[in-house]
């Protein structure tokens, strides 16, 4: 009996932690998401109505932050793939024994805070940089079109913030793939770019998956490059949900908000990793 | 650079071959010439230059210098992909997310062949594994995978096949079977087999023809009786098989034959198995080619007197014996037991004998231990 009862003590302090900080918040957001303003009462005071409203009024309200929200994440994703995959390839592939080396200046962002880096980029972004000016110079943007507080620089921040969740797992996947498949590709009268999309690119499908989803899931909830490198004009919904929580202290329209996004996410996840078919792969 | 290649068929001929990574030359000006419909062994020590030249032929390594031609056809400079080659890798290289079907499918479909269907059960039914078409390489054990890595390459009928170690990774017994069923579907296909190996009883079943490398260069090249029988230098008779060398002298002629003196004693060989450059020379003789007799025994052929019996180890088929010689040198001996007489016993007073013809001999400056340390069972890897 012991030894059957030893796993899941172990398993105790997970599950407690995950109780504790995981299930009983989601359940008060849950049961704040339905709630009403006290008659007369204060600004912040709430009481249980059960009105499942809210979330047609939150979603109605914020339409656009969330279709911005989306649309922001997909571009930041994609641009981050293709900046990753010839970077995890080269690295996996063709970096020798520099390769512990370029992983670390991966990750080595990390290093820094979040928030600064972030900050970094309006300075890189703006008037004083050498971006504008450089661009201005060659004649791709106006002089008078700025970078900073446009969407532009919130997808840039996004793309940069989350490139190495990209990156690794996608070297992971590219590193374990046996070279001579790819030598047996091209044995097998396959042409440099065949090979990438028979052999390469499938094997490397569980990398791309994981990687898509940690950027993707993290940059649809952001709201720290929208608030630092965007405008008003370019709100996404983690910036509605942090300030009505935190300034309008609306508290049921921020809960009922947080569960569409998590309900839009899931659904968006779950048909995404269908389509993948990774299952057979990983 | 031309499509035309993937129609070329003939002899594979490499000319004047040298591959250097650095300073360090993996293949040194190499020659040789493949002629088309043979099963060819490129067998050699680990490092010896055999593999780097498979790679240049199947084009995943560029020669440093030289060319290689198929037929009239130079392919020197060719992608691997435009190049009538298949190629069995060493640990298979299947593709993992392929089934076994689209695993044989992928260089027909590549080509744009039509009957995909039609040619892949055919080649499926040839290695006798039909019925795995629908499972993905994981799911086979090494010797079907194996067969699995065979049947992709020869689907496509290239006009050359390299087979880089293909049983390496095979457990003894199923790899005796695996190169009895290559050789048979060498000849059941018809097509040019370039096998490359480290295990010289794997060349020797298979090969046609075997080229000895050493040190990128080729040692000897022939048949695997004639490279056994009549090795040209120590390293091929160290190799290949086991060698008894001991130091002589050419003191004379008769015939067809050279007289040589042996510390002291007289023997003779055929002038045609001497590779020896001046009178200082090493006289060779396989083990089994030996015959033991008690001291006062007359026997016929080359006699070396006194000898006694060091080691005797029974092994079944056979017994071996260590004899040691008046010169200190111990001889390996392999006397078949086929006779019902009992074994010699260690310490017997003995002479060696054997018939001149069987005697080969190399140059007296050469290195006697030379292929003699490699052990080809810890060899596995490149």
């Amino acid at each position: 009996m012991g030894k059957i009862r030893t796993p899941y003590l172990l398993l105790l302090p997970g599950f407690g932690f995950l109780f504790v900080f995981f299930i009983l918040p989601i359940l008060n957001l849950a049961q704040t998401s339905t709630q009403t303003p006290v008659g007369g009462g204060d600004t912040g005071q709430y009481e249980q109505t059960f009105r499942f409203q809210n979330y047609i009024d939150a979603f109605v309200e914020n339409k656009e932050q969330f279709g911005r929200s989306f649309v922001y994440a997909l571009i930041a994703t994609l641009l981050a793939l293709a900046i990753s995959y010839p970077l995890a390839y080269a690295i996996a592939f063709k970096s020798g024994k520099y390769k512990n080396f370029f992983l670390v200046l991966v990750v080595a962002p990390f290093f820094t805070s979040f928030l600064l880096r972030t900050v970094a980029w309006k300075q890189i972004l703006g008037e004083e940089g050498f971006v504008v000016p450089t661009l201005r110079s060659v004649g791709i943007i106006s002089d008078s079109t700025t970078l900073t507080s446009t969407a532009f620089a919130v997808v840039m921040g996004m793309t940069y913030n989350f490139l190495p969740f990209m990156t690794l797992p996608l070297f992971a996947s590219i590193d374990r793939i046996d070279p001579r498949t790819l030598e047996a590709s091209g044995d097998l009268y396959a042409n440099g770019f065949t090979t990438f999309r028979k052999v390469t690119l499938p094997l490397s499908m569980p990398g791309v998956v994981a990687g898509t989803l940690l950027t993707f899931i993290p940059a649809a909830g952001d709201y720290v490059n929208a608030a630092i490198l965007g405008s008003p004009n370019t709100k996404m919904i983690g910036n509605v949900i942090e300030s009505r929580y935190f300034k309008i202290v609306d508290y049921p329209t921020a809960a009922a908000l947080s569960f569409t996004l998590m309900a839009a996410i899931l659904i968006l996840v779950t048909v995404y990793i269908r389509k993948a078919g990774t299952e057979e792969l990983v | 650079m031309s499509f035309d290649a993937s129609s070329a068929r003939g002899d594979l001929i490499l000319t004047r071959i040298t591959k250097e990574y650095g300073d360090f030359k993996a293949v040194d000006d190499l020659s040789l010439t493949i002629p088309k419909g043979s099963f060819f062994a490129l067998l050699g020590p680990s490092g010896c230059g055999k593999t780097t030249t498979l790679r240049m032929i199947a084009g995943l390594e560029e020669p440093t210098v030289g060319s290689i031609h198929l037929g009239e056809t130079d392919i020197t400079t060719t992608k691997p992909y435009q190049r009538p080659i298949n190629t069995v890798f060493q640990n298979y290289a299947l593709f993992p997310h392929l089934t076994i079907f689209e695993n044989i499918a992928f260089g027909l479909r590549r080509r744009g062949i039509k009957d995909v269907d039609a040619e892949v059960n055919k080649v499926l039914s040839l290695v006798e594994l039909p019925h795995l078409a629908g499972r993905k390489p994981t799911q086979l054990s090494g010797g079907q995978q194996q067969r699995i890595a065979l049947a992709r390459a020869i689907v496509n009928r290239p006009a050359l096949l390299l087979l880089d170690e293909p049983l390496g990774a095979l457990d003894l017994k199923l790899r005796r079977q695996m190169q009895i069923e290559l050789k048979w579907i060498q000849k059941e296909v018809g097509l040019t087999f370039v096998h490359v190996t480290h295990d010289q009883e794997e060349a020797m079943t298979m090969a046609d023809t075997i080229a000895v490398m050493n040190e990128g260069k080729i040692e000897q090249m022939g048949s695997p009786a004639d490279l056994y029988d009549d090795p040209e230098t120590a390293f091929v008779a160290n190799f290949l098989g086991q060698s008894n060398l001991i130091k002589g002298t050419i003191s004379g002629n008769d015939g067809d034959s050279l007289i040589a003196d042996v510390f002291g004693q007289k023997i003779s060989l055929p002038k045609s198995r001497s590779h020896a450059v001046d009178n200082s020379i090493y006289v060779g003789i396989r083990p089994e080619k030996f015959r033991i007799s008690l001291l006062n025994t007359p026997v016929n052929g080359n006699v070396l007197t006194g000898g006694r019996i060091e080691d005797v180890s029974y092994i079944g088929v056979s017994t071996q014996y260590q004899v040691e010689m008046p010169w200190g040198q111990e001889l390996m001996v392999f006397e078949q037991n086929d006779d019902g007489v009992a074994p010699f016993n260690k310490g017997d007073a003995v002479n060696i004998s054997w018939a001149p013809v069987f005697t080969f001999a190399l140059r007296g400056d050469e290195d006697i231990t030379a292929g003699s340390e490699v052990n080809p069972e810890d060899l596995d890897e490149e």
